[in-house]
C-alpha cells in the first residue's frame, strides 16, 4: 500500500461525489454532526449504535457486519470512501474494521469533516437511501487485530507504540481532555512501549503529514523496522489511525491494532504498567 | 468515549468539579460575536496536542484537564485564534478565544 492507494484529497471527493461504484460513508461516534450536514449522497455509520455489539465488548462478527453493509447498500466491488470526525479517528476505525472484513478497495478523505469544514466545502441535509445490496464479509483478518495476550507477550520483543497524548501516557490524566477523568483503569502504559501521540502524525487540519515527515517521525522516536508492531490507546480508534499511518501510508508490514487498549489493559489484574514519561 | 460529547456551559450531570479541573470557554469574532462549529484544540504545556472538541453553535467548548499550561486553539473557517490558561487546581476555568483571518 502506498498514500495514493489509501488516502484521497478533498478536491477529488468533492469531484467524484457522483462516480459510478463509489459509496461515501461518514463514521462518527456524534452522529449529531451527520444531521447538521454531511457530504452530499454519504451515508451514516455511528462507531457506537452501528459498529459495536450491543452486548459484549466487541464489534460486530461477519453475519452482522454483513447484514450493516447490507442494509446501508454498499456491495463488495464499491470503492468505500470513509471520512469522520474527530480527525478521522473513527472513519480510520471503519477503515481497519472494513480491511479485517475484507472489504477490497476503501479509502480515507485526507482531513476528513475538519478540512470539508475549514475549507467552506458544501454540506447537505438531504436523507441519504441507497437500496440495500447482499454484502458478504470475508472471515476476520486477525493479522491486523492484536489481543490482550499479545500484548503482553509483545513487552520487550516488539515495537509496542502508545499513541495517547503524552500526559495519558506518562499517567498524569487517564482520558484525552474532553472526557471527565474519573475512570477505573490504572494509570499508565504497557513497559516498554513508546509514546508516539496519533497528533504527531497528523497537521493542524487534521490531514496526515508527509511521507518524509512520518518517516523522520517514526526514527527520531525509537520505532525498530525489523520488529512487528502493536499499536494502542484508549479504546483502538486513535491507534486505528496510526495504524493506517504505518500500514497503510508507510506500507509497514505486521503492524496490528489492539483495540481493546488502555481501557481493557489498564483493568487487567496482573498486567504489568510502567509510569512517567 | 473518546468521541464528542456535547459542548456547552451547563457540565455534564455527574461531574464532580471538585475532582475535575475544567477549562470552558466560548470561541469569538472580533466584533465579540460567538462563533459556531469551530474546532477548538487543547495544546499543553510544551505545545503537543492533547484533545479537540468541536464548539457548540453558541461558540461553547469545556476540556477536563489538570493544573499546569495549556494553550486553547480555535480553527475556524473564518479564522484562527489561540490563548493560554494556567489553572492552579480543580475546579472551573473560564477562557475565551477571540478568532480572526
Amino acid at each position: 500500500m502506498a498514500r495514493s492507494d489509501v488516502l484521497v484529497s478533498a478536491d477529488w471527493a468533492e469531484q467524484n461525489l457522483n462516480a459510478p461504484k463509489t459509496v461515501f460513508v461518514e463514521v462518527d461516534e456524534d452522529t449529531s454532526a451527520y444531521d447538521g450536514g454531511h457530504i452530499e449522497g454519504a451515508v451514516r455509520l455511528d462507531w457506537r449504535k452501528d459498529l459495536q455489539d450491543g452486548v459484549r465488548r466487541d464489534f460486530l462478527n461477519r453475519e452482522q457486519f454483513s447484514a450493516l453493509l447490507s442494509a446501508k447498500g454498499i456491495a463488495n466491488d464499491d470503492t468505500v470512501v470513509l471520512y469522520g470526525g474527530n480527525n478521522n479517528w473513527f472513519a480510520a476505525y471503519a477503515y481497519w474494521y472494513f480491511k479485517l472484513y475484507g472489504h477490497q478497495d476503501i479509502k480515507l478523505i485526507d482531513g476528513g469533516r475538519k478540512k470539508w469544514e475549514l475549507d467552506g466545502r458544501p454540506l447537505s441535509k438531504d436523507e441519504v437511501v441507497r437500496p440495500a445490496t447482499t454484502y458478504q464479509a470475508g472471515e476476520p483478518d486477525t493479522s491486523i487485530r492484536a489481543f490482550r495476550d499479545e500484548v503482553i507477550n509483545a513487552i520487550g520483543s516488539k515495537n509496542l507504540v502508545d499513541v495517547r497524548s503524552p500526559d495519558e501516557f506518562s499517567g498524569k490524566i487517564l482520558a484525552p481532555a474532553h472526557l471527565p477523568q474519573e475512570q477505573a483503569q490504572q494509570r499508565g502504559h504497557v513497559p516498554g512501549a513508546i509514546n508516539i501521540p496519533w497528533s504527531t502524525t497528523a497537521n493542524e487540519d487534521g490531514t496526515f503529514k508527509s511521507d518524509e515527515d512520518l518517516t523522520k517521525l517514526y526514527a527520531e522516536k525509537g520505532f525498530d523496522e525489523s520488529k512487528e508492531t502493536i499499536a494502542y490507546c484508549r479504546i483502538g480508534e486513535r491507534s486505528s489511525h496510526t495504524w493506517f499511518v504505518l500500514q497503510e501510508i508507510l506500507g509497514k508490514n505486521n503492524v496490528k491494532n489492539y483495540d481493546g487498549s488502555w481501557v481493557e489493559y489498564g483493568s487487567l489484574v496482573g498486567a504489568p504498567i510502567e509510569l512517567g514519561a | 468515549m473518546c468521541g464528542a460529547p456535547v459542548q456547552g456551559q451547563t457540565l455534564p450531570a455527574g461531574v464532580d468539579v471538585e475532582k475535575e479541573t475544567v477549562i470552558t470557554g466560548r470561541v469569538l469574532a472580533a466584533d465579540g460575536q460567538p462563533v459556531g462549529g469551530a474546532f477548538v484544540r487543547l495544546l499543553d504545556g510544551t505545545g503537543e496536542f492533547t484533545a479537540e472538541v468541536v464548539a457548540s453553535g453558541t461558540g461553547d467548548f469545556r476540556f477536563f484537564a489538570a493544573p499546569g499550561t495549556w494553550t486553547v486553539r480555535a480553527l475556524s473557517s473564518t479564522g484562527n485564534g489561540d490563548t493560554t490558561v494556567t489553572p492552579e487546581g480543580n475546579g472551573v476555568h473560564n477562557v475565551d478565544i477571540t478568532v480572526s483571518k
